[in-house]
């Protein structure tokens, strides 16, 4: 993974002490709390319902297990013990005393880590594909470009109060693991027509309150030219986004009322005038970037087909791990292990301090001592050989770590919601947890398959309901909280938006309803067919009979 | 309101801000709007005191472009510290359109916005402060370096890397190979 120099580290350093000086300022009521407050956001700092939040980047996901050692040290003294992952593959602690903040963020520096932009109306943390450099259909591992963008948006002065939040994701794979077409840009690797690697540029898809899967914006740009064309569209975006109303100020709103040709045609000319000037990436440095993210010391060995046959049949919980959590490595003898942080009853994405430390001790065991974050809310260890998988699993089960549900039903991405969050309607953590109990039953669970259920406890999406195959978006109807369920949401290289079931269901019957949908799927599935292919298939009506046919369900009043 | 100039503080202003639709007077430094620049430059141009133009935040740069030889003021309006389009339209007119005379940030500027407006191109702020020298010193204080080449001509450390370090393999250097330095 990537290692600091001295320009970055120098960077880092200074930004805390900056940050101690303007929080000191804030103390000594120097610098009132309107002034503050964007700063304390580009540090990474909200204020939520009952404390601080702090939101620390972890860079396209990728940590060490001395980073993730630092992060158990953080929740243990600074928080109440605990850390919650998200979806923009960061790590959030919910109990932060502004005072402290300096000093965190010191710690962060000395592992290589920071805050820098985790909030705020800037370039935020650049997500990829969580399989980065292991996955089989993988044309280039994309890191090496995260890199580059990640050091080209931080403290950018030009791009430090953009009308609203930005938010970049990549992958170099086919397969879209990393939902670039829900981004203000998504990068998505493919090979021209002679075969060579490129991204085709995404821009203006979003979740939040208007949802937009993003318009392709060109079809092929070759990687050197990537930051001089995301200038462009920044500038284009900075120049000419709405700042008059904040609902309406993402790059998704501007394209949208320009409209993708007009908007394109803006940023080809921009780009043409800097495209072949200062960010046209040095070939030298690209591979001084590429030289962190070369592959570990893997041995060289066969797959392990038979052995690892007979302790599946051996073992139905095993067995049920390996088919839903372990995943193909390009590289024969490894594979790839997701840690599922959905435990039944527990809330998605938390892990204590004790499970952090634990858990680093295990990359370095298994997985060369690295480890990745998902925008599922889930960890990777990506580098574990077969022959250690059966070890791994048994000690991911006495962590309560090795739950089975990776891809399927239980594996629920929520935003922390009302228990935590200041914009929140509703509770989103019991939904996620009502529903991962549930499914907790394994068989019900591979029974039913790949399917996607996201939770957002209000309309800006945090828990990226919109995407979700079942979406659940948490409303506030006088002073009540209502579901509302969306289906057909997708963030894969097919994505779409869920489509609105109907008025929102109290809490209490959320449940039921899911159960009724899924239990709708398996009576229309026809072959092997997942719950979006028949969802696709059949369309709304089946499932809105069976959410609204029982009159004793309460709904919402329209 | 102070007004500091390429680091010093500048007791009066020169410049005479005519506001929209006022006569020019016919001599001494002026700071006038787009429109009225727009509307006269041949004559403006021909004056021999100062012009300036104060470009608002929802005007663009692309109008001066063929004006950047005849002003020796551009002023760029920042209505409030959260509107940053004025960054952009710095870059643009120094490095775009060749700009090399004062480029004065006026409206809300204070302190933890000089860092940016310096980076991207301002070398003039009218700042709301009490001490606006000591606000610069401290803005230029905070970083040392910097990842992106922009407006004001420093290197930054994307350059510096392939100057101080010609391109080299990090696996050859023990200072750079991630393995040898897992406690960092």
């Amino acid at each position: 993974m990537y290692r600091y120099d001295e320009f970055d580290r120098t960077l880092v350093d200074e930004r805390v002490e900056q940050f101690r000086r303007q929080v000191e300022a804030r103390l000594s009521g120097d610098l009132d709390e309107d002034r503050f407050k964007p700063l304390r956001l580009m540090n990474g700092l909200y204020l939520q319902l009952h404390a601080y939040m702090l939101r620390v980047n972890v860079p396209y996901g990728c940590m060490s297990s001395v980073q993730l050692r630092r992060l158990a040290h953080i929740a243990r003294t600074y928080d109440k013990g605990f850390g919650h992952f998200t979806t923009r593959q960061n790590i959030q602690y919910n109990w932060i005393k502004l005072e402290e903040t300096p000093d965190i963020l010191a710690e962060l520096a000395a592992v290589e880590m920071n805050a820098m932009q985790s909030s705020g109306n800037c370039v935020r943390n650049i997500t990829a594909d969580h399989y980065a450099g292991c996955a089989q259909d993988e044309i280039q591992d994309p890191r090496v470009w995260c890199e580059i963008l990640r050091q080209y948006s931080i403290l950018n002065p030009e791009f430090s109060y953009l009308p609203r939040k930005f938010k970049l994701a990549v992958t170099g794979a086919p397969r879209d693991r990393a939902a670039v077409a829900v981004h203000d840009i998504g990068l998505r690797m493919h090979l021209n027509d002679a075969g060579e690697p490129g991204f085709e540029v995404i821009v203006g898809g979003g979740q939040g309150r208007t949802p937009v899967v993003g318009k392709t914006i060109r079809e092929w740009i070759e990687p050197e030219h990537i930051v001089s064309y995301v200038e462009a569209i920044l500038r284009i975006y900075n120049m000419y986004g709405r700042r008059d109303n904040m609902y309406k100020a993402r790059i998704k709103i501007l394209v949208n009322a320009l409209g993708i040709d007009k908007y394109r045609e803006l940023v080809e000319a921009e780009w043409n005038e800097i495209r072949e000037g200062v960010l046209k990436i040095d070939p030298a440095e690209a591979e001084r970037i590429d030289a962190y993210f070369q592959p570990p010391a893997y041995e060289h060995m066969e797959n392990l087909h038979a052995e690892l046959e007979a302790l599946r049949s051996a073992d139905d919980a095993f067995d049920a791990w390996m088919r839903s959590n372990v995943v193909a490595h390009k590289v024969a003898g490894y594979s790839i292990v997701n840690i599922s942080l959905k435990a039944p009853g527990k809330i998605p994405g938390d892990l204590s301090a004790a499970k952090m430390d634990a858990v680093a001790d295990l990359a370095d065991e298994h997985s060369f001592g690295e480890l990745r974050v998902s925008h599922r809310q889930n960890l990777v260890f990506t580098d574990v050989r077969q022959g250690d998988l059966h070890t791994l699993w048994q000690q991911l089960c006495e962590l309560e770590l090795a739950t089975p549900n990776i891809g399927l039903a239980s594996d629920i991405i929520a935003c922390p919601g009302l228990d935590y969050c200041a914009l929140a309607n509703a509770r989103s953590i019991p939904i996620a947890q009502d529903i991962g109990q549930y499914f907790s039953g394994s068989l019900k669970l591979q029974q039913v398959g790949d399917l996607t259920i996201n939770v957002s406890g209000c309309m800006n999406a945090c828990g990226h309901h919109h995407v979700g195959n079942i979406g659940i978006l948490g409303v506030d109807k006088r002073g009540k909280e209502f579901f509302q369920l969306t289906l057909g949401g997708s963030s894969d290289e097919h994505a779409s938006l869920g489509d609105r079931v109907g008025p929102g269901l109290p809490q209490a019957e959320v449940p039921a309803a899911i159960e009724r949908i899924v239990d709708t799927y398996l009576e229309l599935r026809e072959a092997d067919e997942r719950f979006l292919d028949t969802y696709r298939r059949v369309g709304m009506d089946p499932f809105r009979a069976v959410v609204y046919d029982d009159d004793t369900t309460d709904k919402e009043a329209a | 309101m102070a007004l500091v100039i390429d680091g010093k503080l500048v007791a009066a202003d020169p410049f005479v801000r005519i506001a929209a639709g006022a006569a020019v007077p016919a001599n001494g430094a002026v700071l006038v709007t787009l429109a009225t620049w727009t509307a006269q430059a041949d004559s403006l141009a021909q004056r021999s005191d100062p012009v300036g133009v104060l470009l608002g935040s929802e005007e663009s740069p692309a109008a001066l472009a063929d004006a950047v030889d005849k002003l020796q003021l551009i002023a760029l309006d920042f209505p409030t510290f959260r509107d940053g389009r004025a960054y952009s339209y710095a870059r643009l007119l120094r490095e775009r359109y060749g700009y090399t005379g004062e480029l004065r940030a006026v409206g809300d500027v204070q302190l933890e916005q000089l860092h940016y407006m310096e980076r991207t191109g301002f070398n003039a702020f009218e700042i709301d402060s009490d001490d606006p020298v000591r606000d610069l010193e401290i803005a230029n204080r905070d970083f040392s370096t910097w990842y992106q080449p922009s407006g004001d001509r420093r290197q930054a450390a994307t350059r510096l890397r392939s100057g101080v370090r010609p391109a080299q393999d990090p696996s050859q250097d023990p200072s750079q190979d991630p393995s040898q330095d897992q406690e960092a």
